[in-house]
């Protein structure tokens, strides 16, 4: 395995972990609405408190990895979606503040205007890195220099969009499952209520962008016929997804939580082995940025490498030591949101 | 109309890297002071030292978190407006980014979990400890941004290598990148800089306190302990100043020639302009003070070797003067302000009567707006001074912009930006306020606290006053 590709693999654990963990904090916040109470909507909140901003550096993380390994992708990716890209940061702004600044006044009218902004910031976001998620998966119109030569409305084509939708029912459906594990009570048995639902828009949007990926973008099978182990991660996804209703039933949410996250890690998988060995597909008769085109020097990957080998232990080892502190139902304590 | 896409890029930068950094300085610096008062609790066990930690950290995870909601622009922001930047940089630049997300940003983003939220699910110990990676995290972060800064202004460790048809720097020497020659320097001058206004922050708001007879025990002691950071801070400062314009003598004369004003070379001695402004057109400082001969001997320690003057520089390397001129002694005249200021403190504190001092209370008060002004003032200056390159002798700013990026999409965010950045401000100033007028909550009588660390420096006597103050805001 050469450098470059174990620099494809990392930024693929990095896109995963982020999809994974910020996947139901962003959920949370597209679910936030549905419940009415302050009471309970501050439950809702402090049960992602401690933790979104954690989750956020994976993003963040992947942002600076990308730069270093693949800086040709990184420029192109996103200048080209440089509006995107905007609404995304301004999004992630958002949410941060609405989170913060909620709780910091009691009146109705304030926690209202911050509880639309949250709502709303978060559900841009979702929607956003499913649609740019869509055109990486699809490939996009380059340059004779690797740059963008689309437009912006180009970016908003149906299949974009539909991974957009998929990206929001997805994370509505893990951000309802962690709060089913969250919650107790009365509060629990109305979220409850709601994972069929998203499971179900989940799982119908998750047909029919197969079914449109299949149809309309064959080059996206290509790799299989080289990795037909392959195969073996769209049946487990499938047994996943399958699982997770299941798992409701059985009254076991943290199987059922491990399922989606499953079902997140599988799907970016797969979404990366859809583009591999390019990093951005290009759809003109100009060369596609790949994994060995857009790459920094061996050099520069080898020092990478060496920087991931003592960070990723310690990264994990922080992730859990935070995730244990706050295991267990949300409380409201002293300092909560 | 055509659009100057270098120049709104050069605005957004300015302002989303400008409105960033009014955050981190004081992350790290109040999280020096929020170590050293948990150090004191669980040293002392007095109750008084965990209600001042508990009130630090509550302004403190307010700061941190529109630092962490503007840092990410940051992080995107080479790629979607400077692309052909990234592109020449990745290799180098990059991993530096990306060792400061691995490194730092999952340590302090883990902790900062514990430290805001963890008071009752960890122990004492592990909390403290969480509140020192936090600290640590936010250091670490300083230091691979600043390594990654400073690799602009002097470049070192590197190769240009023909890359895909277009030229691009290479890592060949990973420790002389990161020790490149501005690194260290500017890491001191940074961190320092970010402990004064840690200090002078605290004091302000104890300040405050005081002057409204307002939790005063708890206030005279978070004043003592950031005077002193802020007074050690300020004084580093000087010595770490003085040795960073010898190192930009040295690697960046055209940088130093704008700081000072100085555009003729002579063979005798230049003076340094105290302050004075500079006239781009007739070549000169107007309205100025000059000392004769400083310039000369603060550079190379003697009257004889020139400094050279912008003549020797060609005109297209240049970099503009007024604003790195005027940038440079606002920071200048700040850092000794604030030496003086905490002198002054320092020498009233030692004979007792720093807290009836109400004028210079007053002063305190205001006086953090001071250290913001002079760690934005610096860099104006250092980034300023360092055009029209954006890395020295590398690359030109005006070569590094996107191509693809339309004009009107970047004044599209740039709008959006300083909307939201200006709301932004508006809140955090609201919600601090919000905090400092709540204030602390203190904890009950506690005959231990007699023998506090800082008694001796602040006089027990007070210790009856606040607990009324406590009462009545209850």
């Amino acid at each position: 395995m050469d450098l470059n590709l174990v620099w494809f693999v990392l930024l693929g654990v990095l896109l995963m972990g982020y999809a994974i963990l910020d996947g139901f904090d962003l959920g949370v916040g597209v679910l936030h609405l549905f419940v009415r109470k302050d009471h309970e909507r501050r439950l809702v909140l402090n049960s992602i408190g401690p933790l979104w901003d954690g989750n956020e550096v994976w993003l963040v993380t992947f942002g600076g990895a990308l730069f270093a390994a693949f800086p040709e992708a990184y420029a192109t990716i996103l200048s080209g979606f440089y509006f995107p890209v905007m609404i995304v940061l301004l999004g992630l702004i958002g949410r941060a503040v609405s989170l913060e600044f909620r709780s910091k006044v009691k009146t109705p009218r304030w926690r209202r205007y911050w509880d639309a902004s949250f709502f709303l910031s978060s559900f841009t976001v979702t929607f956003v890195f499913g649609v740019a998620l869509g055109n990486i998966i699809e490939g996009v119109p380059l340059d004779a220099d690797g740059e963008y030569a689309g437009t912006l409305s180009m970016l908003l084509n149906p299949f974009a969009l539909s991974v957009g939708a998929l990206a929001v029912a997805g994370a509505a459906m893990h951000g309802a499952i962690y709060l089913f594990l969250k919650t107790e009570g009365d509060l629990q048995a109305r979220v409850q209520g709601w994972i069929p639902k998203a499971f179900g828009a989940f799982a119908a949007l998750y047909l029919g962008v197969s079914a449109l990926a299949l149809y309309t973008q064959p080059h996206l099978t290509d790799n299989f016929a080289d990795l037909p182990a392959a195969w073996v991660v769209v049946a487990l996804n499938v047994l996943a997804v399958a699982n997770i209703p299941r798992a409701i039933h059985l009254g076991r949410p943290g199987y059922a939580f491990v399922s989606s996250s499953c079902v997140i890690a599988a799907l970016t998988f797969l979404a990366m082995m859809a583009i591999f060995p390019n990093l951005v597909r290009s759809t003109t008769e100009h060369a596609s940025l790949s994994i060995y085109s857009a790459a920094s020097s061996q050099a520069t990957l080898r020092l990478m490498g060496i920087i991931a080998l003592i960070g990723m232990p310690l990264v994990a080892t922080y992730t859990a030591i935070v995730y244990w502190v706050f295991r267990g139902k949300v409380k409201l304590g002293e300092n909560a949101y | 109309m055509e659009l100057d896409i270098v120049l709104l890029s050069r605005a957004q930068f300015a302002l989303t890297i400008m409105f960033h950094y009014l955050f981190p300085p004081l992350s790290i610096g109040l999280g020096l002071n929020m170590v050293i008062m948990e150090g004191l609790w669980l040293r002392t066990g007095e109750r008084r030292y965990e209600a001042m930690a508990r009130f630090w950290t509550r302004i403190f995870a307010v700061n941190f978190a529109v630092g962490v909601a503007s840092g990410i622009v940051m992080e995107f922001q080479f790629g979607t407006n400077w692309s052909t930047y990234s592109r020449f940089v990745g290799d180098v630049f990059g991993s530096a980014l990306a060792a400061e997300g691995i490194f730092a940003f999952f340590l302090e983003s883990g902790f900062l979990a514990v430290l805001v939220f963890g008071w009752d699910r960890v122990g004492r110990r592990m909390h403290f400890f969480a509140t020192t990676m936090v600290f640590c995290g936010s250091v670490f972060s300083s230091v691979w941004i600043v390594i990654a800064n400073s690799w602009q202004h002097t470049p070192a460790g590197h190769v240009l290598v023909e890359h895909e048809g277009a030229m691009r720097a290479e890592i060949v020497d990973f420790w002389a990148m990161v020790f490149n020659p501005s690194s260290m320097h500017r890491l001191g001058h940074v961190l320092l800089g970010a402990f004064i206004l840690g200090g002078f922050f605290v004091m302000s708001i104890s300040a405050w306190y005081i002057l409204q007879r307002r939790h005063e025990d708890f206030a005279k002691r978070s004043f003592v302990i950031g005077l002193i950071v802020a007074s050690l801070a300020s004084w580093g400062e000087l010595v770490s100043g003085h040795a960073q314009a010898q190192m930009v003598a040295r690697e960046q004369p055209a940088k130093l020639a704008a700081f000072e004003g100085h555009w003729t070379t002579t063979d005798e001695p230049t003076g340094l302009w105290l302050f004075g402004w500079p006239d781009e057109e007739a070549q000169t400082v107007r309205y100025g003070v000059e000392i004769p001969a400083l310039l000369t001997f603060l550079v190379h320690t003697d009257f004889e070797t020139p400094v050279p003057g912008l003549d020797q520089i060609p005109k297209r390397d240049r970099p503009p003067v007024v604003v790195p001129f005027v940038s440079y002694h606002v920071m200048i005249g700040l850092g000794t302000a604030f030496i003086g200021l905490t002198a002054l403190a320092g020498f009233l504190l030692w004979r007792k009567r720093l807290f009836e001092t109400r004028w210079l209370l007053w002063v305190f008060v205001f006086a953090v707006i001071g250290p913001y002004v002079a760690n934005q003032a610096g860099w104006v200056a250092t980034e300023v001074g360092r055009q029209p390159w954006v890395v020295y002798g590398l690359l030109r700013t005006k070569d590094a912009v996107s191509k693809v990026v339309p004009g009107e999409q970047v004044l599209g965010s740039l709008v959006l930006f300083s909307v939201a950045y200006l709301a932004l401000f508006a809140l955090w100033l609201f919600v601090i306020n919000e905090k400092v007028r709540h204030g602390p909550t203190e904890p009950e009588d506690d005959p231990r606290d007699e023998v506090g660390l800082l008694a001796a420096a602040i006089g027990a006597r007070q210790r009856g006053a606040s607990l009324t103050a406590t009462e009545e805001e209850n």
